[in-house]
């Protein structure tokens, strides 16, 4: 059985009272919880070898240095990436994705096509969108069904020897959907083009492995595996890596530099300008080092079990419908009842303790397609139990009651 | 009535309920009372921006006085601009101007005041005063 009790005692926020009731926090896929391993990393950090990396002599900086270059080592084992150079700390999947699309201006020019899928959170369309403009390259979307899925074979079609880069999310942030990533690279692949894949809300639930992926690019946020917000990364193969351009200047990133010309480091350093977030990438590794000691395996189909749960028990409720119904998906439910306003429901919700997103969850071409102004969502972690949902549930009714 | 009477009518209502269950159904009640916006006004434009929902408000002049209508596709958020619609609607654009909106503490609805919350509470008021401060200065 998944030792959910022994866990739980792990998280000092989950023993915290929010209006009155004990907390109930099904917004996972907005950030997740920290364990009290990783709050210590963070305090251990700055009480006992607080200093600036790779540029000191001294023995703090020395210290700071290797556990920072170990958490890189970490995630690299991690993701089963080739080199740990290939791995380049970011503030978080938004910084990463930017990266590459500012990279990929000086790689492009008018008339290259670029695919994006309709799952998209704005964070894997605007940057995109913005690098069409600099370069006058074409933005073209990978429909989707009414479940929720992507149309591959309207996705074939898409591919041309003008595709160039192919970017989509390896699990929706606003339905939970397991998108098809093998698939899309491959295919890519044999037009000659390049992949990005977002993880943010993959790798809560799922271990990729990046050179069996044969993916490109793949980027993640720290905050989303139980680590602190502020930090995550960007895994590059390293021939790409080497032919995109840095994306900011500054200290760290340089071989040389003269009034002349400046010379840039090598990988991982040329992305990585200025002093990092130092404290956030130990606390990342610790992070990963929590959720491995758990097993992701375990994990999955532990939130399996809730998802299956909770989806079981939402369809009793009349009016309700569940947005995003894949045969694939990760513990996340968006919900609507009846014609009830999901903020009406969400705020109900907090009045009793119980933390929900409600909104577009920043995927509106997502809620135009279902012509909606937005869902409820729940997303569950491997800390949350069947008796949360009942509480969620109960909540949940009498929210229904009053807004009828 | 004064803006500062109906205020007091407001809070001595809401004094009658001991649990936020009571209170926000004594809202959703009010949200049916509020004086709707003729759907000609319903517009893009009239959206107040920083509202998970949406609320649309319209303001007129009648003799000296600005009456409000508007509508929210939310029930809740209803609730609270009707509140404020009752306490501001009807009045003269100087006393709207002038107007303090402490009461919304003393309802138990002092959640809603933070500028971040979702729901807009505070750009609702900003944006009745805003007509009243257009109206004022057509007076003028």
């Amino acid at each position: 059985m998944f030792p959910v009790e022994k866990i739980r005692k792990d998280f000092p926020i989950l023993s915290r009272k929010v209006n009155g009731h004990p907390l109930v926090y099904f917004d996972n896929a907005a950030t997740s919880q920290t364990p009290q391993v990783v709050i210590d990393s963070i305090v251990d950090y700055y009480s006992n070898y607080n200093a600036n990396i790779h540029r000191g002599v001294h023995a703090l900086s020395q210290e700071a240095t290797d556990a920072y270059e170990q958490a890189r080592q970490k995630i690299q084992k991690h993701f089963n990436a080739k080199k740990t150079h290939e791995i380049i700390f970011a503030s978080g999947t938004t910084h990463a994705i930017n990266l590459v699309a500012n990279g990929f201006s000086s790689l492009l020019k008018k008339g290259d096509e670029l695919i994006v899928s309709a799952l998209e959170h704005h964070s894997n369309i605007v940057p995109w969108q913005m690098l069409c403009e600099r370069t006058g390259a074409i933005l073209k979307v990978i429909p989707m069904n009414h479940d929720g899925e992507l149309m591959m074979d309207a996705y074939d079609n898409l591919l041309t020897e003008k595709t160039k880069l192919v970017f989509c999310n390896h699990v929706s942030n606003a339905l939970g959907t397991v998108n098809p990533i093998e698939y899309i690279i491959k295919k890519a692949h044999l037009v000659g083009a390049a992949v990005l894949i977002d993880g943010a809300q993959a790798c809560p639930h799922i271990k990729p492995d990046v050179q069996t992926l044969d993916v490109d690019f793949y980027v993640a946020s720290g905050h989303k595996l139980c680590g602190p917000t502020g930090v995550g990364m960007l895994y590059g193969k390293e021939e790409w890596l080497n032919k995109l351009p840095p994306y900011q200047g500054g200290g760290e990133m340089i071989a040389e530099v003269t009034f002349e010309k400046t010379t840039y480091a090598d990988l991982p350093h040329k992305f990585e300008a200025g002093t990092p977030n130092i404290a956030g990438g130990i606390a990342f590794g610790v992070a990963l080092d929590y959720m491995n000691g758990i097993g992701f395996n375990q994990i999955a189909s532990y939130e399996d079990e809730l998802l299956q749960y909770a989806t079981k028990q939402l369809m009793t409720i009349d009016g309700l419908k569940i947005y995003g119904t894949s045969k694939e998906k990760t513990a996340v439910i968006s919900f609507n009842v009846g014609d009830i306003h999901p903020y009406d429901i969400g705020t109900i919700l907090d009045k009793l303790g119980i933390a929900v997103r409600t909104g577009h969850h920043c995927a509106q071409p997502i809620m135009d397609f279902f012509k909606i102004p937005g869902t409820i969502r729940a997303s569950f972690s491997f800390y949350n139990t069947k008796q949360e949902i009942d509480v969620f549930m109960e909540g949940l009714k009498r929210a229904v009651l009053m807004l009828s | 009535m004064s803006i500062k009477d109906i205020q007091n009518e407001i809070i001595d209502e809401f004094s009658m309920f001991d649990d936020w269950m009571q209170r926000y159904e004594y809202m959703i009640d009010l949200g049916k009372s509020l004086p709707l916006i003729d759907d000609q006004y319903k517009t893009e434009d009239n959206i107040i921006k920083g509202c998970q929902s949406k609320v649309w408000v319209h303001a007129d002049m009648i003799d000296d006085k600005v009456v409000f209508t508007a509508d929210s596709d939310a029930i809740i958020t209803k609730g609270i601009i009707a509140i404020l619609i009752r306490a501001f609607s009807n009045q003269r654009p100087k006393d709207i101007i002038e107007a303090d909106t402490d009461f919304i503490d003393e309802i138990g609805l002092k959640e809603h005041l933070s500028p971040t919350r979702a729901n807009g509470l505070v750009s609702m008021i900003k944006q009745l005063k805003m007509y009243a401060i257009a109206y004022q200065t057509q007076l003028q």
